[in-house]
């Protein structure tokens, strides 16, 4: 392969994304008490966790900044890198900013704190970003350690219907499929023409019409693979995984540490408690 | 035993788009026997190999394997039995390593997880790949990925396997190394191939399909070497079945008798040449 064909085929974009999701899913084979955890305790910690972030009043700071704690915990007791993390953090940090700049527009009362005036739209902006990070640092470590096919089979056991299991399970493995052909299809485009760069608007039709022929073959083929496999909509838990102590207490520790901060403001009880011990 | 046995009945298919792919197809393999199927491109091949899995369902004729019926009831236990490998490895392996990929089917059979590990490590033992194990399928090259499209069966224990061109695309060595691998298995298999000098070297029987008809079924080194069945079928007598250019012997005999004359510009090699397969 010509090197810019290569480079074009390896790094694009959405194949960059696929594979990032990949390598986060691959962190689940981790083997730590965390992973070990049964996904149904994961997932209702995460869900309880979502809940107390989000319930937050809109110009919620300081007292967003205990509920960090989890992330934290979580991504030392499983092992978990902090870079990737950060990266794909980064990476829907501009579309986060992007929902919450117009806010000190809107919002403009002035407030102060200490000896700063601003804006008290700006503290609602702030607590967008941060909300919204918290949300996905929390989804993206139960990712890394529950797995797609866990979580989704504890989804299941929580009550979402089979159907919408499958699909969501069927679309994870598809996109894959539909980002290599898109890949294989780009290369063929690009060999056969001449050098130029981009694909050309006549033939975008065509190209469109050929991936989704394609891909639907393909994904056709991976699922009768699946199947012959005993496929059966989603992978279930192997028999015998069931929550125990150990997911009973880590689910008590955690939904007794969110109702307490969102019950008591800890941040002002702390600076309280500082000042009056030095002052 | 009978339960490794593999029937198709009178078998007819046509998709949905009117074309008549399987048109009557009648043949069985018997315990641990391996079995070629070729033929010309749109033969039919995979189209059968789909039949006999239960992903298509034949519009007329039944499949049977150890004597029971293929039918939406006893597909799911047929299928823990019947281990198929495709064509195209990456429509096999969609999971993030190679290790989970083997993992899928046993875990799919509700197998506990320390069973489940002894598979793996036993699969991808046997194909000489557990090195592998936490690779991402798709940085494999191709040879690799067989091996791993092969392991994610053998994890499953099926007593028959069913094998879509296994060597399509592979490099001499990477082809080698499959065949030395399905030579060893002792289950029953069925092959499909375009590879005539493989199902010759695995193979002792071969089913000739054309046009979605059986065109001869029996033994491969008669078969094969028969230049008309093999003309009218779309192939071609491979290179070790032809006659010896000297003496006329088939196959190679190792020897020619003295005085036999080789015609002038013959490409063809003789017995004195190879020896005989
Ligand atoms: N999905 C399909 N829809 C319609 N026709 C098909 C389809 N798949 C294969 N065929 C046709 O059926 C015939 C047999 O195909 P196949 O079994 O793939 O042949 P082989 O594997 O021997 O090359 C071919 O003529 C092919 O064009
Ligand atoms: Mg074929």
């Amino acid at each position: 392969m010509p090197r810019q064909v290569e480079r074009h085929f390896h790094s694009s974009p959405l194949t960059n994304a696929i594979r990032d999701m990949h390598r986060m899913e691959s962190l689940s084979l981790l083997d730590t008490g965390i992973h070990r955890l049964h996904p149904v305790t994961k997932l209702i910690t995460t869900i309880a966790f979502l809940i107390a972030a989000l319930s937050f009043e809109r110009h919620a700071v300081g007292r967003l900044l205990p509920l960090f704690l989890y992330p934290l915990v979580i991504a030392a007791l499983a092992d978990l890198p902090w870079k990737p993390f950060l990266k794909r953090l980064l990476a829907v940090e501009p579309l986060i900013v992007g929902i919450g700049i117009l806010n000190p527009l809107f919002d403009p009362v002035p407030i102060s704190i200490g000896d700063i005036t601003l804006a008290r739209g700006w503290l609602t902006f702030l607590s967008i970003v941060l909300k919204t990070s918290l949300a996905v640092l929390a989804a993206l470590q139960l990712i890394a350690c529950t797995g797609m096919e866990r979580m989704l089979s504890g989804m299941h056991l929580l009550g979402m219907p089979r159907v919408l299991v499958m699909q969501i399970s069927l679309t994870y493995r598809y996109i894959t499929v539909l980002a290599e052909e898109t890949g294989r299809l780009l290369t063929a485009y690009t060999l056969r023409s001449s050098g130029k760069r981009g694909v050309r608007a006549a033939a975008w039709g065509s190209l469109a019409g050929m991936l989704l022929l394609r891909s639907f073959d393909r994904a056709q083929r991976v699922h009768q693979a699946m199947r012959l496999r005993g496929y059966s909509g989603y992978a279930p838990l192997p028999p015998g995984t069931r929550p125990g102590l150990r997911d009973a207490v880590f689910l008590a520790c955690w939904l007794s540490w969110f109702v307490l901060i969102r019950l008591a403001d800890l941040p002002l009880l702390l600076g309280r408690w500082m000042t009056g011990f030095f002052g | 035993m009978s339960h490794h046995k593999l029937e198709a009945i009178d078998l007819k298919y046509g998709y949905p788009d009117g074309h008549e792919a399987i048109r009557g197809i009648s043949f069985e393999a018997v315990h641990g026997e391996a079995v070629g199927i070729i033929g010309a491109n749109g033969a039919g091949k995979s189209t059968l190999l789909m039949l006999m899995m239960g992903l298509l369902h034949p519009n007329a004729g039944k499949v049977r394997i150890g004597g029971v019926e293929l039918t939406a009831k006893t597909l799911p236990d047929i299928r823990k039995r019947v281990g198929m490998v495709f064509q195209n490895p990456d429509d096999q392996l969609f999971m993030p390593t190679v290790g989970e990929d083997v993992a899928f089917g046993p875990r799919n059979a509700g197998l506990a997880e320390l069973e489940v590990n002894q598979r793996v490590t036993m699969a991808l033992e046997r194909v000489g790949i557990l090195h592998l194990r936490d690779r991402a399928p798709f940085k494999l090259s191709g040879g690799e990925k067989h091996a791993a499209a092969i392991a994610s069966i053998l994890a499953m224990e099926p007593d028959i396997l069913v094998l879509d061109e296994p060597t399509a695309g592979l490099d001499p060595r990477a082809r080698r190394r499959v065949m030395r691998l399905l030579a060893g298995f002792t289950h029953t298999r069925l092959i499909t191939s375009h590879d005539l000098d493989m199902i010759l070297d695995l193979c002792p029987r071969v089913v000739i399909l054309k046009e979605g008809k059986v065109a001869a079924d029996g033994l491969t080194r008669q078969l094969l070497a028969e230049p008309d069945l093999m003309a009218d079928c779309g192939m071609e007598v491979p290179a070790l079945l032809q006659p010896c250019a000297r003496c006329g012997h088939v196959p190679f005999c190792g020897h020619c008798p003295s005085g036999a004359s080789v015609p002038s510009g013959a490409s063809v090699p003789s017995c004195a040449s190879v020896p005989s397969g």
